[in-house]
């Protein structure tokens, strides 16, 4: 099963096995096989409409909203079947949660938005709140930004502060797995650039899953790269062996800009 | 034959603009009217005090009282099964034949004329629940009334709310009812609002409904199981008994000036509501 025993000593934190999804009569993901390790920034890349979204989705079980959904496989976090019928969908999205591509603040304060998961089992401490505000707003490298204005509404934010606001938001909930879907597609090159920034700082702590339209980013900050044609997994392997030697035919045609 | 632009560019200004100052003239002559004639009328005294010798003389406090319980009666009911309907239908169900006939039902509500609510009223809160003429009769009648108001406009106004806010609370670990209460509801509330006020101004203008089921007694109410008289079957009871059409006028002042200030009120208090977020 573990086509690679990559970097020797890690362990993996999902473990997706013969996974197909179904929306309906379609089929969008067929026999996904795949170990995301700890501590590794994991791209998914692809062209459009290849099961990238569809598959971070399955992650933290945000295609159940979705009436026609259907699913065939194991996805396995830290061993246990989050598909498993007595498996809690809002207690795993705390544990494995989401940036979009698109930043959607809330329509409330700045603060609100990131203690908006934390508050929602129970109301800890304010001191607590307020602590947990300012390290997570740290670690998305926005406090200094904000700190003064943490009261005012978070739409008054820019684009690329709105997303690194949604990013603070997950850390907020100190989750094991971060998803992100695009987060860095509508922004500017000196946002984005923060946004990896964090991101890589962030490896110590969390297991990344980044899906990205942007073949350059997923090599600056990726370990390993997946990549992603009509549904199934073509390629896994190492940023600069998917980068430099693919196995893959198709693979190759697609890094070089040959379609896609 | 062709209209050359700059014609056919006179002619739509001219013709849209006729029928915009048709609706406002219109407005402003029916309000205009009621004001200039009862507007004389109106005093501290006309305002507080009992009617005397059936409305000729004294004053219409209360009607007044009649107009404040009974909608508010309504309201009690009717928002919050009005919007736990709402919510139900289009956050808890899929759509399917049944939530269509739901609505369907709720738009064919809608539209009946408010007479038939109050004969059903009558026959239903009146005689068979032995609850006579009284405030709870005709606010419960008023609340089935504009009950379909308050679930289409919520309704609305819920599916109004972008899906993403749904999609990032439910990413954030939020069961659907705490992502209804603090990201839904919150941003729905100015539609739900709306909705609320024009079912305010509906059971503040409405006469046969309540004629039926409050019926019209001009004493003061001291319970809710007492009838009582609202402004504006006062107002049909002065003009249609001839028994005095400048009370009449004065009446129908405060029922418009009434409403206006509602609507003024709910209006700025949204606004208040909407800047603290944007």
């Amino acid at each position: 099963m573990s086509a690679e025993p990559a970097e020797g000593t890690k362990v993996p934190k999902i473990c997706i096995r013969n996974l197909k999804v179904f929306f309906g009569n379609v089929q969008s993901l067929n026999n996904i096989t795949l170990d995301i390790m700890r501590q590794e920034i994991l791209s998914i890349i692809g062209p459009a409409g290849s099961g990238k979204t569809t598959f971070l989705r399955t992650l933290n079980r945000l295609n159940d909203l979705s009436p026609s959904f259907r699913s065939e496989g194991q996805v396995l976090l830290d061993g246990e079947d989050i598909y498993h019928p007595s498996y809690d969908p809002v207690a795993l999205r705390k544990r494995v949660s989401m940036v979009f591509a698109l930043p959607v603040a809330l329509p409330m304060s700045i603060y609100d938005n990131v203690v908006y998961g934390p508050t929602l089992s129970g109301a800890p401490k304010k001191a607590k709140l307020d602590e947990l505000v300012e390290k997570s707003l740290k670690a998305a490298f926005l406090w200094d930004e904000v700190k003064d204005r943490l009261k005012t509404s978070a739409l008054r934010l820019s684009g690329g502060q709105q997303q690194r606001l949604c990013l603070a938001r997950v850390l907020a909930l100190e989750p094991e797995v971060i998803l992100l879907d695009e987060p860095c597609s509508g922004l500017d090159p000196i946002s984005t650039a923060k946004i990896e920034e964090a991101l890589v700082a962030l490896k110590q702590d969390y297991t990344i899953v980044l899906v990205t339209n942007n073949s350059k980013q997923a090599a600056r900050i990726s370990d390993r790269v997946a990549f992603f044609l009509m549904g199934e997994l073509v390629e896994c392997g190492s940023a600069i062996q998917i980068f430099t030697v693919p196995k893959d035919t198709r693979t190759a045609d697609f890094v070089t800009g040959r379609f896609g | 034959m062709r209209i050359p632009p700059r014609v056919a560019q006179t002619v739509a200004r001219v013709v849209l603009g006729a029928a915009t100052f048709f609706t406002v003239a219109v407005l402003i002559f029916i309000i205009g009217h009621v004001l200039v004639k009862g507007i004389p009328v109106l005093s501290f005294r006309f305002l507080f005090s009992n009617p005397e010798d059936m409305g000729r003389a004294g004053g219409i406090f209360p009607t007044l009282v009649g107009s404040v319980l009974l909608p508010a009666v309504a309201l009690v009911f009717a928002v919050p099964l009005g919007i736990g309907t709402a919510v139900f239908l289009t956050e808890y169900t899929r759509e399917s034949k049944i939530t269509a006939a739901i609505r369907f039902g709720a738009d064919c509500l809608a539209g009946i004329p408010s007479i038939i609510f109050g004969l059903f009223g009558f026959i239903f809160f009146v005689t068979v629940l032995r609850m006579g003429w009284c405030i709870l009769s005709g606010g419960l009648t008023l609340a089935m009334m504009v009950l379909p108001t308050i679930i289409r406009t919520t309704e609305e106004a819920i599916r109004a709310v972008p899906y993403a806010y749904r999609e990032v609370s439910f990413s954030l670990g939020a069961t659907r009812w705490r992502t209804v209460w603090r990201v839904v509801l919150p941003n729905a509330l100015p539609g739900i609002v709306t909705g609320i006020i024009l079912s305010l101004g509906r059971s503040i203008g409405e006469t046969a409904a309540v004629i039926f089921t409050a019926g019209s007694s001009l004493r003061m109410p001291s319970s809710l199981f007492d009838s009582v008289r609202t402004m504006s079957v006062h107002f049909y009871i002065l003009a249609r008994e001839g028994i005095s059409s400048e009370n009449a006028y004065g009446t129908a002042a405060v029922l418009v000036l009434a409403v206006l200030m509602v609507n003024g009120i709910s209006y700025w208090l949204m606004h208040q509501f909407m800047k603290r977020f944007s």
